[in-house]
């Protein structure tokens, strides 16, 4: 009857879509093939319990449905065949336990000759540090965050000066060799996940937390936050390149590294619109307002310079410096069509401001270069 | 008695007992029951903060009450004097639960209302001592261990305050109706008791010294 | 001296006493389960707007703050103040009594007060959708630092008002949850031993015993997160610079969160699923017409799930960065409490086996209960496993495992039980083919949206995403979200064929008579039909056997009630007594 054909096609179908169906785990690309294998293991398991209790289910409403004169048994308990289910069942979670700890007791230890790199997260951007020509990280502290100093390094540190410093969003790393990763938060928790890698961690501020794995094979994979961190969790992207070694050191080689920067940033002084950028990215604007044109949270930075917006509502207003000011100080005033009203209000002091106007005055003239 | 053995899918299930009156598990009254899971609720949530407590504790930021000078409980004697006022509140509930049972409703009317009084100096005593806190420059944000002192002594507080509601609803009822009252007292006292009890242990805790709080947090795993 | 019939109940005389300011259990019940499906409706309606979002990206005027406050807002609505509050104080309330033979809750001032109070904490919710910055959007699991900082929506008063009407909840069912415990305890009727009380019973007993137990927890979070939040404490807030500025707290502890609020939650998704299993085991013995299979196994496994349950907290915390040594703790022990679930299972599809069975609505939502429950336990099976959970863990995978276990089947349970006590609580029929009619549309479609959800989070596509246009994800993935959606509207559309059904059939159902599933527990043999005041008249019923006499061999009819004695019905076979007597 119905149900016992429903429960039978439940079945049926669960088995077909899983062989028909064009979403599966995104093509591996490090060494966590067991991973995959132990999800496997408890998949086919799993699924045959699932089928094999919808067809007994099924037989046995039309076998013993209700007819005259069908009466049920009496049968309290059968302490044997309770038994032998518990043992059964003992079995199959044995099975699929066993393997799951023994990758695990791999995962939680990484190799004492991975390449090291640091994953810095913050609402709603990547950035990333590695250890430089020592091979050692400098100490960071958030409360050594700052515009020129954006990773809270500490600038007393000497291991500190020559950390390679990648603004992000997008990071490089070598084909074949374990790579551990270690993570950091400024703000809230997040969590670094690439599905092709398989391993994932949140980052906790406060702690240090890690995770490691070795990309097998070269690409461009894109990083999403898998720790729900506010409004714009869903937009907190990068990329990582796994590259042949070669190319992956010439890029390093040309990343800056803490001391330049600092460097660099005395060098422009009060020099508004580099200034303004670095203020940019540090309070995180970028992660909401694109240089490139690119629709995200906040409306594009690009050609926004005395171009003319729309606001909710029809009005339509010039973006000029007066606009430039309001909006950032008072962003739930004038919102523009097409995008809600979620940004806080941007703690920034006048010269701040001033040096962010000059930023965003300098890209709509030119083409930005890459942040 | 009939043979337990009965209806045929129930012998094996059936522990054989029929009482006389009616099934009860427990040989308590309904209240007293309810009283012994609500101290079980309560002392699950004390049990809970100490564990936070001895968790957050071995995080870098804290500092100890008891060991710095000048510190929170550095001076520990305003909290002995309030705990002294506990202590006295419960001798006077027991002495009222006492003459309860005796019969006695004049000396337990005298307990109860002197049980109340001194819980009510109890909780002033904690409040000014919050007050003395605060403004020796020990607010509740100032550092972890104040913030659960105040936390801690805050739902203690809260506690309390409501046994003195329960106090007082048992007082009216013994002022009307003296006989039907005593097991209300029987159970205020006992939760009065167990307050106590509750604070004894919160006191140690806060008062304990560093070492002793290390000792618990790893116990509990958290070194 | 038991409670049970000594005690004078006194008669309730006004249309407010009897309604309102109502002692009786059976109103409270149906006052806990009407205001539990209203704020489930409005929950519903904001899936709804979710799966909008989700489907149809940018085609709604949703923005990402308000798409968070609903996730929000639904997820904490459904599990708490829908699902708690209809298992424990719904059918708690209205079957405890009844099943042991009591004239009421041991005190049923107490009892109102936890009603009152629930009420409370649902207005206190629903207020945070009308203060300034709107209700918390923190994700229903509240975790610091994000909840209290800008950056998430509601963080100035949606959060505080959340927080106040989870630590009012938890009052009220405490209260709530005293009273049940007492009265199973101390008021059951003569002859209704521990080991006689049907698995309703069992269930909704144990998952308060947890509800008492880890409700503490989210108190002390709660209370935690507020004092961090008002008062500038750092429990859980670390040092953090956000949005630029560097906040006073420092040093606290966000995975100290995660401990104590899951140390609370795991039990709570067994507070719901405990009465759910008890409800399904009766609901199938009933229309089976025979015994539920391995009765005292039965027992033995909900009270193991119930001790288990608060030692799997953490693998709720894999990836949070906890001490990763307790991975293998929690893993073993998420996989042990399988067996004991898995051996539930196993005597619900016995009991089918050699069955008499009716396919009656109560029933068929039954059967649709373990069919979505197995699924859902399963899928658990790889999130429990550490390093399966690794990659799984924050995907759509989660989503659809928690759906189907703790939304799809324990819902299933609620109707089934609904069509199944309607009778008793008005005296009239629900419309069966109304009920059916329900059931298929129901059970067919949360199969369609929760199935093809796994593989979502099989490809990786990561939850609580406002939008998820990354290139590794195919156009097909978005069509099926699409399609998900659509299928989400029409069930939750449908569920109006319920409603429908619960109010028209209160005025106008076939009128039912005492027994008309012919069942054999207390609840059934009440000697007025909707149950009266004091419940059983004049004397309280003396209780003679189990509550799962059906079929028995030699018995005129196929179901014995709880109050026959065994002198009154003659019951054959040699043998089988003297199996009786090992």
């Amino acid at each position: 009857m119905a149900l016992a054909v429903a429960l039978v096609l439940i079945a049926v179908v669960a088995v077909l879509f899983q062989f028909a169906s064009p979403w599966w785990l995104t093509p591996l690309a490090s060494n966590w093939k067991l991973m995959d294998d132990t999800l496997l293991i408890t998949l086919v398991i799993t699924g045959v319990v699932f089928v094999a209790i919808n067809l007994f289910i099924a037989y046995a409403i039309v076998r013993f449905r209700h007819r005259p004169g069908h009466r049920a048994a009496f049968e309290p308990h059968n302490r044997k065949l309770e038994w032998w289910l518990t043992g059964i069942t003992t079995a199959g979670i044995v099975a699929m336990l066993a393997p799951g700890l023994w990758v695990y007791a791999d995962l939680i230890a990484a190799p004492k000759d991975a390449l090291v790199f640091e994953v810095v997260g913050q609402q709603w951007q990547w950035r990333y540090r590695f250890p430089g020509k020592d091979g050692q990280f400098g100490t960071s502290d958030v409360r050594f965050v700052s515009a020129a100093n954006p990773f809270g390094l500490n600038p007393n540190d000497p291991n500190a000066q020559d950390d390679v410093l990648v603004a992000g969003p997008e990071v490089r790393i070598p084909v074949g060799k374990p790579v551990k990763v270690l993570q950091r938060s400024l703000d809230v928790l997040h969590n670094f996940y690439v599905p092709q890698f398989r391993v994932k961690m949140d980052l906790v501020p406060g702690l240090v937390t890690q995770f490691w794995f070795t990309p097998t094979r070269t690409g461009r994979f894109e990083i999403m936050c898998a720790e729900y961190c506010g409004t714009a969790h869903f937009n907190m992207r990068g990329h990582i390149v796994v590259e042949e070694p070669e190319r992956f050191q010439a890029w390093l080689a040309a990343q800056p590294t803490f001391a330049q920067l600092a460097k660099a940033g005395a060098a422009a002084g009060d020099v508004g619109a580099a200034r303004g950028r670095a203020i940019a990215q540090s309070r995180g604007c970028l992660a909401c307002h694109s240089l490139d044109g690119t629709p995200g949270v906040g409306p594009t930075w690009k050609g926004l310079f005395g171009a003319t917006r729309t606001l909710v509502g029809g009005t339509q207003v010039t973006a000029d410096e007066a606009y430039l000011r309001r909006s950032i100080a008072r962003p739930g005033e004038q919102i523009v069509q097409g995008f809600a009203a979620v940004m806080p209000p941007a703690d920034l002091d006048e010269q701040d401001v001033d040096a962010v106007i000059a930023f965003i005055k300098e890209i709509a003239v030119a083409a930005p270069a890459k942040p | 008695m009939k043979a337990p053995v009965t209806s045929l899918g129930t012998a094996f299930v059936d522990d054989g007992r029929a009482l006389p009156g009616g099934h009860a598990a427990l040989d308590r009254s309904p209240a007293k029951v309810f009283l012994a899971f609500f101290l079980v609720v309560v002392t699950m949530l004390f049990v809970l903060l100490t564990i936070a407590f001895l968790g957050r504790s071995q995080l870098p930021d804290w500092r100890s009450l008891t060991a710095a000078p000048g510190g929170p409980l550095a001076d520990a004697s305003r909290l002995w004097f309030n705990t002294a006022l506990l202590v006295a509140s419960s001798i006077a509930l027991q002495w009222g639960r006492v003459a309860a049972r005796r019969g006695a409703d004049a000396a337990m009317r005298k307990g109860l209302a002197a049980g109340a009084l001194l819980a009510i100096a109890f909780i002033a005593g904690q409040l000014w001592l919050w007050n003395d806190l605060a403004a020796r420059g020990h607010a509740v944000a100032s550092n972890p261990a104040a913030s659960f002192f105040y936390l801690i002594t805050a739902l203690h507080g809260a506690h309390l305050a409501g046994g003195l509601v329960a106090l007082a609803v048992a007082f009216a009822r013994v002022v009307r109706t003296p006989a039907r009252s005593r097991a209300g007292v029987d159970l205020v006292a006992t939760y009065w008791h167990f307050l106590l009890l509750v604070w004894l242990a919160m006191f140690a805790l806060l008062a304990s010294p560093p070492s002793t709080i290390e000792f618990l947090a790893a116990l509990c795993g958290f070194r | 001296m038991p409670y049970a019939d000594d005690a004078p109940l006194h008669e309730p005389r006004s249309f407010v006493t009897k309604y309102i300011w109502s002692q009786d259990h059976k109103v409270i019940a149906i006052q806990y389960t009407v205001t539990a499906m209203a704020i489930g409706l409005v929950a519903l309606v904001l899936s709804h707007l979710m799966r909008l979002q989700i489907g149809f990206p940018g085609r709604f005027d949703i923005s990402a703050g308000e798409y968070y406050q609903y996730v929000t807002m639904h997820g904490m609505i459904m599990v708490i103040y829908l699902l708690t509050a209809i298992f424990l104080g719904g059918f708690g309330n209205y079957l405890i009594p009844l099943m042991v033979g009591a004239r009421d809750m041991v005190f049923p001032y107490v009892n109102m007060l936890s009603y009152w109070a629930y009420l409370l904490a649902v207005l206190v919710l629903v207020a945070s959708f009308f203060v300034p910055g709107g209700p918390t959007g923190a994700g229903w699991t509240l975790y610091p630092p994000q909840a209290i900082l800008p950056g998430t929506p509601g963080t100035d008063w949606g959060i505080v008002l959340m927080l106040v009407s989870l630590a009012i909840f938890i009052v009220a069912a405490t209260m709530g949850g005293l009273n049940y415990v007492t009265t199973v305890l101390q008021a059951r009727c003569r002859g209704m031993t521990l080991l006689r009380m049907p698995l309703t019973v069992w269930g909704i007993f144990t998952a308060t015993i947890l509800a008492l137990l880890a409700f503490p927890a989210l108190f002390v979070s709660a209370v935690m997160m507020l004092f961090d939040k008002l008062l500038g404490t750092s429990f859980f807030m670390p040092a953090i610079v956000s949005m630029g500025r560097q906040l006073e707290h420092s040093g606290g502890s966000p995975i100290l969160f995660q401990h104590l609020f899951w140390f609370f939650g795991h039990p709570e998704v067994y507070i719901v699923a405990l009465p759910a299993f008890g409800i399904i085991s009766d609901l199938i013995a009933t229309h089976a017409r025979k015994n539920i299979f391995g009765y005292r196994m039965m027992v033995w496994a909900i009270v193991a799930i119930g001790g288990l349950s608060f030692v799997v907290w953490a693998h709720h915390m894999y990836i949070s960065g906890m001490n990763p040594y307790f991975g293998f703790f929690f893993a073993t022990t998420t996989l042990i409490i399988a067996i004991p679930t898995a051996i539930k299972v196993y005597n619900w599809v016995l009991t089918l086996w050699r069955g008499d069975i009716h396919l009656t609505t109560p029933m068929l939502f039954a059967i649709g209960f373990i069919s979505t429950f197995v699924i859902g336990g399963l899928t658990g099976l790889f999130l429990g496993n550490v390093s399966v959970d690794i990659p799984l863990s924050d995907t759509y995978f989660v989503v659809a495992h928690f759906h189907m276990v703790m939304g799809v089947s324990p819902i299933l349970a609620v109707f089934g039980g609904i069509y199944h006590w309607f009778p008793k609580v008005t005296g009239r029929m629900m419309d069966e083919r109304l009920g059916k009619l329900h059931f298929w549309v129901t059970f067919i479609g949360t199969y369609a949206i929760y199935f093809p959800m796994h593989y979502l989070g099989f490809l990786g596509m990561p939850r609580r995403y406002y939008e998820s246009n990354y290139d590794f994800i195919p156009q097909s993935a978005h069509d099926l979200n699409a399609f998900i959606t659509i299928a989400a509207l029409a069930v939750g559309a449908f569920q109006i064929v319920f409603l429908y059904n619960l109010v028209w059939s209160t005025f106008r159902g076939k009128p039912a008579g005492a027994n008309p599933w012919r069942a054999t527990s207390l609840e059934w043999q009440t000697p007025d039909t909707p149950p009266v005041h004091g419940n059983w008249g004049a004397r309280l019923p003396v209780v003679h056997r189990w509550a799962y006499d059906y079929s028995v061999p030699g018995a005129p009819e196929d179901f014995i009630p709880q109050t026959v004695p065994h002198e009154e019905v003659a019951v054959g076979g040699e043998h089988l007594r003297a199996e009786a007597a090992t």
